[in-house]
C-alpha cells in the first residue's frame, strides 16, 4: 500500500469518522451523561439526512443544516415527552419513535426512499468553491466536519459546567438525589434529549450532503456503531473532565472508521460493518463485567478440581 | 412557617394491605423551631416527612409552608424551600460528579444558564473547611470517593448554603459510625444555630432527642401522641420519656429498639 493510498484512506476514514462523531457526541449527552439509551437515534439521523436533502433541494443548502436540526429536536421532544409525561418506558419510547420515524421519512422524502443530491449546492459544493486556490482544496468535506464536530464539543464542554447542564448530569448519575431535589427530572430530560437529537440529525444532514443521497436506510444500525465508537473513545478517555471525555468520543469515532476502513482494505465485504459494530459493542459492555467476574469464576474452578 | 391541618394518608387503599400511615395530623411549627420527632418504626414519622416535602399528595388535610397552601405542589418546587437529608448518605449526592460540581448543582447562585462564579466558589471552600475534614481541597475529586459521614456532611452544606425555610433531617445519621454520627450531628448542631434555621429531626436516640432542640414530639399509628417544649421538656429525662411514651400509646413498647437505635 502506497503512502498516498494510506494517506486516503486515512482521510477517509476522518471525514466519516468526524461526520458520525456528531451523533457519537449526541450519545455522550444522551447515555453517558443522561443515562438514557436513546433507540430513536436511527430514525432521527435519516430524518436530519432527509430534511437535510429536501431542504438543500429547494435551493438553501444553509437553511438545510438549521432545518435538520429543528428536525431532531422535535423528534427528541417526542421521545422524550413520551418517556416522561406519557408513563411509556424509556427504551420503547425510542423504538416506538424510530418506527413512526420510518414513514414520516419516506414522506419527507416525497414518497420515495431514495433521494438524489447530485445536481444540487450542499454545503460542501460551496466550500468546495470557497477552498479552491488554496491549499486546503479538496478537503471540503473535512473542514466542515471539524468546523462542526469543534463547535458541538465546544457547546457540550460549556454547557454541561452550566447549572442546567449539571442537573443533567445528575439526573443520569443520582435519580434519588435528583427526586428530592429542586430538579426537575423531566425538564432534564427533555433538554437533554432535544439537544442530543440535534446533533444526531446534523450528522445524518451532514453524511447525506458530503454523499449527495439519502436513502431510507442511511441510518440504520447508527445508534450500535455510535455506542461503539462511544465505548471505544471511553476506554482510551473515559476519565477527567467533560472537554477531555467529550475529545475521547470523537477519537473513538475516528479509531472506529479507521478499524472500519482497513478492514474494507482486507476485503472484508462492506455488509459487515454492521456485525462488526454490534461486535464491539458487545465486548466492550460485556468486557468489563466479564473481567469483574473473572476471580470467581476462577475460584469456582479451583473449588471443583479439588473436590475431584 | 409549616401548618399542617388534619392530613391522611393510607397506602394500598382498598386492599386488603391498606394502611393508613397518617391519621388526621395535626401540626403547627414556629420560624426557628427545632423539633425533634420520636415514635416506634411504622409510626409514621418518615411518612410525615414525605407528606410535608411532596413525595406524595396526601389524601386529606392542608399543608401550609411559609404561608403558601403547598398541598397539591410538587416535590421538586417544594425543595427550593425545604432541604432533606436522609439516613442513607448515598442519596442526597451525585458520586460521579466532583464535590464543586454538587455544590454549584445545590447551592449555586444564578440562573440555570449560568457557570460556577469566582464567589460561589470561595464560598464552598470556606464552608467547607468548617466541616474539618479536609473536603475543601479535594474539590475537583468524584464524590463517590468520600465516606459515609464526608458524604453526609456535604450534604448538609448542600442543603443548607442557601439556607432552606425548612430542614427535614430523616435519621441523617443512623447509618454512621457512633463516632462519626456524633459529629454530624456536632455539624448540623451548630449550621442550624447559625442560620437560625427552622427544623424537623427523627431520631432513635432519646438523648439527642431530649439535648437537640426545642422541641420534642412523640408520634404513634400516624398521629402526634405527645408533645413537649419549654419547661416541661428541660426537666425530662430519658426514662421518662420512654415512660410517656407507654404511658401515652397505652401498649407494650419495643424499649431496645427505641433505646439503642
Amino acid at each position: 500500500m502506497s503512502l498516498n493510498v494510506a494517506l486516503n484512506l486515512t482521510q477517509t476514514a476522518l471525514e466519516l469518522g468526524l461526520i458520525s462523531a456528531l451523533t457519537v457526541l449526541a450519545l455522550f449527552l444522551s447515555y453517558t451523561m443522561l443515562n438514557v439509551c436513546d433507540l430513536s437515534t436511527d430514525g432521527c439521523f435519516t430524518l436530519g439526512a432527509a430534511v437535510g436533502a429536501y431542504v438543500a433541494l429547494a435551493g438553501h443548502p444553509y437553511l438545510a443544516i438549521v432545518m435538520a436540526m429543528l428536525a431532531g429536536t422535535v423528534s427528541g421532544f417526542i421521545t422524550a415527552f413520551l418517556q416522561t409525561k406519557m408513563g411509556i418506558e424509556s427504551l420503547l419510547a425510542g423504538i416506538i419513535v424510530n418506527t413512526g420515524l420510518y414513514s414520516i421519512n419516506i414522506a419527507v422524502m416525497g414518497g420515495s426512499s431514495i433521494l438524489n443530491l447530485n445536481a444540487t449546492d450542499t454545503v460542501f459544493t460551496k466550500m468546495k468553491s470557497l477552498l479552491d486556490g488554496t491549499v486546503f482544496a479538496g478537503k471540503e468535506v473535512l473542514f466542515v466536519a471539524i468546523i462542526a464536530v469543534a463547535l458541538v464539543v465546544i457547546f457540550l464542554s460549556l454547557f454541561l459546567r452550566t447549572r442546567i447542564g449539571l442537573a443533567i448530569r445528575a439526573t443520569g448519575n443520582n435519580p434519588d438525589m435528583v427526586k428530592s431535589s429542586s430538579i426537575n427530572p423531566v425538564r432534564t430530560i427533555i433538554i437533554g434529549l432535544c439537544i442530543a437529537n440535534a446533533f444526531t440529525a446534523l450528522s445524518g444532514c451532514l453524511l447525506a450532503q458530503s454523499q449527495k443521497s439519502v436513502n431510507i436506510d442511511i441510518g440504520t444500525g447508527m445508534v450500535t456503531i455510535a455506542l461503539a465508537s462511544l465505548l471505544i473513545g471511553g476506554t482510551f478517555m473515559g476519565k477527567g473532565k467533560i472537554p477531555t471525555r467529550a475529545i475521547g468520543a470523537v477519537l473513538g469515532a475516528f479509531i472506529f472508521r479507521l478499524v472500519y476502513t482497513i478492514a474494507l482494505r482486507f476485503d472484508m465485504p462492506a455488509y459487515m460493518l454492521k456485525l462488526v459494530s454490534a461486535i464491539i459493542v458487545i465486548i466492550a459492555i460485556a468486557g468489563p463485567y466479564i473481567k469483574d467476574q473473572m476471580p470467581m469464576i476462577k475460584r469456582r474452578f479451583g473449588h471443583r478440581r479439588e473436590e475431584a | 412557617m409549616l401548618k399542617i391541618q388534619e392530613i391522611s394518608k393510607t397506602f394500598n387503599p382498598g386492599t386488603n394491605n391498606a394502611k393508613k400511615a397518617l391519621d388526621k395530623l395535626s401540626l403547627g411549627v414556629l420560624d426557628g423551631d427545632f423539633i425533634t420527632i420520636i415514635g416506634a418504626n411504622g409510626a409514621g414519622k418518615s411518612t410525615l416527612f414525605n407528606a410535608i416535602a411532596g413525595s406524595f399528595y396526601t389524601d386529606e388535610g392542608r399543608i401550609i409552608l411559609d404561608g403558601k397552601d403547598v398541598t397539591l405542589t410538587p416535590e421538586y418546587k417544594r425543595a427550593r424551600i425545604i432541604g432533606r437529608l436522609f439516613q442513607d448518605p448515598m442519596l442526597g449526592s451525585a458520586p460521579g460528579m466532583s464535590i464543586e460540581e454538587n455544590l454549584i448543582l445545590s447551592a449555586g447562585h444564578g440562573g440555570w444558564l449560568s457557570g460556577p462564579s469566582k464567589k460561589d466558589l470561595v464560598r464552598f471552600r470556606e464552608a467547607l473547611s468548617l466541616l474539618d475534614m479536609g473536603l475543601e481541597d479535594r474539590m475537583q475529586q468524584p464524590v463517590g470517593l468520600l465516606s459515609g459521614g464526608q458524604r453526609q456532611a456535604l450534604t448538609l452544606m448542600m442543603a443548607t448554603l442557601n439556607p432552606p425555610k425548612l430542614l427535614l433531617l430523616d435519621e441523617h445519621t443512623a447509618a454512621l459510625d457512633p463516632g462519626t454520627a456524633e459529629k454530624v450531628i456536632e455539624i448540623t448542631k451548630n449550621i442550624v444555630a447559625e442560620k437560625n434555621l427552622t427544623c424537623l429531626m427523627i431520631t432513635h436516640n432519646m438523648e439527642s432527642a431530649l439535648e437537640l432542640g426545642n422541641r420534642t414530639i412523640m408520634m404513634d399509628q400516624g398521629n402526634i401522641i405527645y408533645d413537649v417544649r419549654g419547661e416541661e421538656r428541660s426537666k425530662l429525662t430519658m426514662d421518662d420519656l420512654l415512660e410517656k411514651f407507654k404511658e401515652q400509646a397505652g401498649r407494650k413498647l419495643d424499649t431496645d429498639r427505641i433505646l439503642l437505635g
